[in-house]
């Protein structure tokens, strides 16, 4: 068992690429479930559509960069219109099985082989990242503290991300402290008593959307730059699951707790994998555990983590028990 | 020829969800099913060879039709089936596509998949391309047919999903599952005990039933009594789901495999359709049991009790129906139900962990349509979806035919949310 590279390895993931990603697809998430208590089960598509909006526009079109990103964010606003006008006036339940399905409907066409010429098919699109990695000032070389560093290109994203992340907190901070974000809350609460005070829930609620889908599709630029590529089952419907996990697991309705609970999720993933992975080629485990198998059992370990948390304590770990309406219906 | 686009599509529509399936392998690698009309094609060779030209390795199908190579590191490479060892009376579909050009990702097994078909049959991107001697409406008469099949799949499945909602407001996500949970069942009586497949069904179908009893006896009824909410215990479902399936995964593997018995039966043609024997024996079990639910939901005690509590659970309650064990029984014949259809669904395409999955937003678009929480508008909705799926391919590409079904399911949200049975009230 090498426990240099397990910990190693685990650290780094407490602020990689994944952290980030799931941190801003969690930040959005909890904007629209922890704050307004809107059930969007299709995280993935806004974070799909804008990566596919940026990599298609600059690899396909030969466009450039900035208009990709412009691109990107106009494709999740749309997105966000689509699947909030049909949905918005409906109970909480119609909205989620409305929203895994536009999820689906995304990466299905995303994957198609008709539309391949456009997006890449099951490879996706490759060749983009060009300009924002032109961007990078930090010179060739390696960056951090003795052995968890990260070369110039992952220093470059993860810099990128980590700023926007912040941001994304400030601005979530102080909207949730304004008159606006009190009605949103309020929205959560009891939809007919704001109704009743003459506010246009059913604006306000698409403001949420839009607005959760938008920090969501900062991760998916991020996650396509970070990788260089992106492929349609990046964005399969379990992103937006652990995205729902990290906002519980940190508590909903909570400035920071998706991004500590990004860290978190992904610090006990990759150290249980890593753990797992070294025991079984150390031949600790019963041979029931093989290499390629192992990987299951941490997912499995995602699944009933959710269940237990929201079974005994749904407020997760910042989260406070009076602020979370998990029966708003 | 008209199986052979039949066995193509429906192997098409697998592979796009088992492409989906993450690979769990450490190394890169190159690998493959070969196949012709769902049977297995051994001795073929397939070579490897790197982009800069330089060969990598070469590996021959197994008798299973598997063919894997292990590749240095991630990067483009070529695949090439060697058309000289393919079996006689099997040819490459495409023939142009010999060889493939492939991009395999750092630390990903890429599937690679050769369409076979058998000789002298035509090559077509589509089943529009069919061979010209039928008709339009022979079409039109068989992917019919094929819908009905799905529909009552879909079906078998809705009515668990759409009983347990109307009873316990449960929009339960861990539904599919059942499904996968039937079908491994079955496939493990089946292939791995050797039991024939009718009485793994049978098997399957009982420890199905027990299944769902025990869930609702010991999980669901547990956090009903708790007050866990609606909206937690939707979430709780998802997380009950990914247990489930990884727990699939973990035992069965990623791949999907198809159970012993009934594998490559010859179609017969009744008026224009041709299918398997096993086709019409499933969709006749299938309407069977459904006719069975159905008529014991409306002629029986207990299927009035539930009808009543799906109604109004305080107002059952109150005139003496036991709620609770209403409850328990339809979980119970919902998940024997599921099960059953989890086989079926195993009969026509394979077993594999994420297929019930797969059908569950089906199985929700059905309910929706016909009308969340009423029993028989589950049925109707599910049929018409079925049918949808299958004859939106005229005009739609066949791997784009989900698309349509989840397309209608956002339309009828946005017209009559309510579903085609269901009543204004129960849309809050």
């Amino acid at each position: 068992m090498d426990w240099n590279a397990i910990l190693i390895t685990t650290v780094k993931a407490s602020i990689g690429l994944e952290t980030v990603v799931y941190a801003l697809a969690a930040i959005g998430v909890n904007i629209q479930f922890g704050y307004a208590g809107l059930l969007n089960f299709g995280q993935a598509a806004f974070l799909g559509v804008a990566a596919y909006g940026m990599a298609v526009t600059v690899a396909t079109f030969h466009l450039p960069f900035w208009l990709g990103i412009a691109i990107g964010l106009a494709a999740t606003i749309v997105l966000a219109f689509l699947l909030g006008i049909p949905t918005l006036r409906l109970r909480a339940d119609y909205l989620a099985i409305v929203t895994i399905a536009a999820a689906e409907i995304v990466r299905l066409v995303f994957r198609s082989v008709k539309f391949s010429s456009v997006f890449g098919g099951s490879d996706g699109r490759q060749n983009f990242s060009g300009d924002f990695f032109a961007m990078n000032p930090y010179a060739p070389g390696t960056y951090g503290i003795g052995p968890i560093s990260f070369n110039e290109r992952v220093t470059w994203i993860l810099t990128v991300g980590w700023v926007l992340i912040a941001i994304c907190c400030g601005l979530v901070y102080l909207l949730m402290k304004s008159p606006w974000g009190r009605v949103l809350k309020a929205i959560r609460e009891d939809e007919d008593a704001v109704r009743s005070l003459g506010k246009n829930v059913f604006s306000y609620k698409m403001q949420a959307l839009v607005l959760g889908g938008l920090v969501g599709c900062l991760g998916g630029f991020l996650f396509a730059l970070g990788q260089a590529s992106v492929q349609p089952d990046l964005f399969s419907t379990e992103f937006t699951f652990y995205a729902y996990t990290i906002v519980i697991l940190g508590g909903a309705a909570r400035v920071f707790s998706p991004v500590v609970g990004a860290a978190i999720f992904w610090v006990l993933l990759v150290f249980v994998g890593n753990t797992l992975s070294e025991a079984v080629s150390a031949g600790l485990l019963p041979s029931l555990f093989t290499v390629n198998n192992i990987g299951a059992v941490r997912f499995m370990l995602v699944g009933l983590g959710l269940m237990l948390l929201l079974i005994f304590r749904p407020q997760g770990i910042f989260g406070d028990k009076r602020e979370i309406a998990l029966d708003a219906r | 020829m008209r199986r052979a686009v039949i066995a193509f599509t429906a192997f098409m529509g697998g592979l796009v969800f088992l492409l989906a399936a993450p690979a769990w392998a450490d190394g890169e690698a190159l690998k493959g099913t070969l196949q012709n009309q769902g049977q297995p094609v051994n001795g073929v060779k397939i070579s490897v060879v790197a982009e800069d030209g330089k060969p990598v390795d070469d590996a021959t199908s197994g008798a299973d039709g598997k063919w894997e190579v292990p590749v240095p590191k991630a990067g483009k490479y070529k695949v090439t089936l060697d058309t000289s060892t393919l079996p006689a009376g099997v040819a490459l579909k495409f023939k142009d596509r010999s060889t493939l050009d492939v991009q395999v990702y750092e630390g990903s097994v890429r599937n690679v998949l050769f369409a076979l078909a058998p000789a002298g049959a035509k090559g077509g991107a589509a089943p529009a391309a069919d061979d010209g001697g039928t008709s339009f409406w022979d079409r039109v008469a068989q992917l019919t047919f094929e819908g009905f099949n799905l529909g009552l799949i879909i079906a078998l499945a809705a009515m668990g999903l759409s009983l347990v909602f109307g009873t316990t407001g449960l929009t339960n996500f861990a539904h599919g599952e059942l499904l996968t949970f039937g079908a491994m069942c079955a496939y493990f009586f089946n292939v791995v005990v050797g039991v024939h497949l009718v009485w793994a069904a049978l098997l399957s179908v009982v420890i199905g039933g027990i299944f769902g009893y025990g869930q609702d006896r010991f999980f669901w009824g547990r956090l009903r009594r708790r007050g866990s909410s609606l909206v937690a215990m939707m979430i709780i479902s998802i997380g009950l789901a990914l247990f489930l399936r990884y727990v699939f995964l973990f035992f069965f593997g990623g791949e999907g495999a198809p159970f012993a018995d009934y594998n490559a039966q010859p179609g017969v043609q009744v008026g224009p359709i041709s299918a398997a024997p096993k086709n019409f024996v499933a969709m006749g079990i299938e309407l069977l049991v459904l006719v069975i639910v159905g008529v014991a939901l409306l002629k029986t005690r207990i299927g009035k009790a539930a009808r009543a509590v799906s109604d109004n659970p305080a107002l059952a309650a109150s005139s003496g129906i036991n709620v609770d064990q209403v409850i328990r029984i339809i979980w119970t014949v919902g998940g024997a139900v599921a099960s059953l259809a989890g086989v079926m669904l195993g009969l026509s395409q394979n077993v594999s962990y994420q297929m019930g999955f797969q059908i569950l937003l089906l199985v929700f678009a059905g309910v929706t349509l016909g009308g969340l929480g009423t029993a028989f508008g589950a049925l109707v909705g599910s049929i018409v979806v079925g049918l949808f799926i299958q004859l939106s391919t005229v005009v739609v590409p066949t791997e784009l035919k989900t698309v349509g079904a989840l397309l209608v399911l956002i339309l009828v949200m946005l017209f009559r949310p309510q579903g085609i049975l269901g009543r204004r009230e129960r849309i809050g």
